[in-house]
């Protein structure tokens, strides 16, 4: 296998209610990613899109073709991922695949979606169709009761009393926003206090407002591309040294595992076997919380904290830039935002301004960072992880 | 391959409160809902069992956001239930005023009834739901 590099890259501002289609969305953040890279889009020998909702949010299917048409990449392969939102994170990881065998040199990945048009009980009816339709779905689930049912779960299991595991959420959630505060691409930059996120609007028992990301509109890309490539045109290529994926069935059918996601571990320790590495050489990481539970849940499953305990680590301040393990440093899902099929290239691009440190301007720089991860969800089971060396 | 169990068999069963699973014969374990391997060891050699619907509460969430379509449902309470024969499953906790619910209803014995949900625009028609009340 060949050695794959992330060159330059692309992001849109997180917003609600972005002015702009998907295809501009995609456009704009592609061209940025493909010029930074001292290439042109003559280059790009594909196309790998990650997308969720666009089909109802915009009416579109098949975004990819008209976005790689728009950019003057005509008649290119242009291929869109879905695995919910984990799409944009699964579609790096194909392209990674393509040019590490060999078949191409050059490719674009990038992710999009909108969902703040759309309001938010269609956009709930949307997400839920990430669970199963016809045996849970029926009862009402979406994604905001998946984790909260995970989150009581979660208290019974480990024995830790419910108001304790509260405190440890609203911690997750204030470190978000205070990191997005200070990264200009996020949609929610201001701060939040305990008192804020637990005298929020109650959501789906245990989890309120603040302990939920919002609805998103954006995109991202990055240019991917092999190491003869790299080293001719750029000068600070980060390196995706490992990647793993796994997936699972409904909730329901995982009970042997939960409150652990049994296909996380599995995803992750593939990536770390490739890589060469465990979680104690991650620098810093950017993992998927959709929920706060869910970075509780997710930190523990990564092998940075023994199972129960992560909460506990938040509250220490442990997953702070300077602390044990750096997470969620961009605001993650929470502040930054959560436009779906952008989010794990998102991701992606947070990690490599880490291992670059172009984020020392920001206050956000985590110093001396050479090993990055991705972790990234979707819906009931699709788990997917990048390991990022500079 | 046929599909032992499929969801319109299930389904009609359910809408009279009856449950089916599937037993496997290779190694004993209840799969419920069917699929069309064992949720445990993956074999395909399984018979329809009917379940006695009863069990206990593993986790709950009260929801006060509805999907689209669905905003009259709300409060509902959201129950995952182990069952006797091993199993979990998704169901509403129906006889319990949704302000009066607490974590100590975790681990509290339940039975199972059904109701049935309609559907809309994008659920390819009505499913029934099991429902659960107390058993204790």
């Amino acid at each position: 296998m060949r050695k794959v590099a992330v060159l330059g890259m692309g992001h849109s501002q997180f917003c609600f209610n972005s002015p702009k289609t998907q295809v501009e969305l995609l456009s704009e953040v592609s061209l940025d990613a493909i010029t930074s890279s001292n290439l042109t889009t003559k280059d790009i020998e594909a196309a790998f899109i990650g997308n969720a909702l666009g089909t109802i949010a915009e009416g579109q299917a098949t975004v990819q073709q008209f976005f790689a048409n728009d950019i003057g990449c005509l008649n290119i392969p242009a291929l869109r991922y879905e695995g919910a939102c984990a799409s944009g994170t699964i579609a790096i990881r194909e392209a990674f695949m393509n040019v590490a065998a060999g078949y191409y040199d050059v490719v674009l990945v990038a992710g999009v979606d909108k969902t703040t048009g759309i309001g938010t009980p269609l956009a709930t009816r949307c997400f839920s169709m990430a669970g199963d339709s016809r045996y849970e779905f029926p009862c009402g689930y979406t994604f905001p009761s998946a984790f909260a049912l995970l989150a009581h779960l979660y208290a019974s299991h480990y024995n830790i009393p419910l108001p304790r595991l509260k405190e440890q959420m609203a911690a997750v959630s204030v470190q978000s926003h205070f990191y997005a505060s200070k990264n200009p691409l996020a949609q929610l930059r201001f701060e939040i206090t305990v008192e804020d996120v637990l005298n929020s609007f109650m959501v789906s028992t245990p989890i309120q407002l603040h302990d939920c990301c919002p609805f998103t509109d954006g995109a991202a890309a990055v240019v991917l591309a092999s190491e003869e490539v790299a080293r001719k045109i750029y000068d600070k290529p980060c390196w995706i040294t490992g990647v793993g994926l796994a997936t699972s069935g409904r909730l329901s059918s995982q009970y042997r595992y939960l409150p652990r996601i049994r296909a996380r571990e599995l995803s992750v320790e593939k990536a770390y076997k490739m890589a060469g590495i465990g979680p104690e050489d991650v620098d810093v990481c950017e993992l998927h919380d959709c929920f706060s539970i869910a970075s509780i849940i997710a930190a523990e499953s990564l092998g940075f904290f023994e199972f129960g305990t992560a909460g506990e680590a938040w509250l220490r301040g442990e997953t702070k830039i300077d602390g044990k393990i750096p997470i969620n440093v961009s605001g993650g899902l929470k502040a930054k935002g959560h436009p779906i099929g952008a989010t794990g290239v998102s991701q992606l691009y947070h990690i490599c301004k880490q291992l670059r440190n172009e984020m020392v301007d920001y206050g956000l720089q985590v110093e001396g960072a050479r090993t990055g991860l991705v972790d990234t969800l979707g819906g009931d089971g699709c788990l997917c992880h990048l390991v990022v060396q500079s | 391959m046929d599909y032992k169990l499929p969801f319109k068999e299930y389904n009609k069963a359910l809408r009279k409160s009856k449950l089916l699973g599937l037993r496997c014969n290779s190694c004993g374990a209840i799969t419920c809902p069917p699929k069309m391997s064992c949720q445990e060891c993956t074999g395909l050699d399984l018979e329809i069992t009917e379940l006695s619907g009863k069990g206990f509460i593993v986790t709950y969430t009260t929801s006060f956001v509805a999907p689209r379509g669905r905003e009259n449902e709300i409060p509902y309470t959201i129950v995952i239930v182990q069952l006797d024969e091993g199993p979990w499953i998704m169901g509403n906790l129906i006889d319990m005023e949704t302000n009066k619910i607490t974590f100590d209803i975790i681990g509290r014995r339940v039975r199972m009834s059904s109701r049935v949900y309609p559907g809309d625009l994008y659920s390819a028609g009505a499913s029934a739901r099991p429902v659960f009340s107390f058993d204790d």
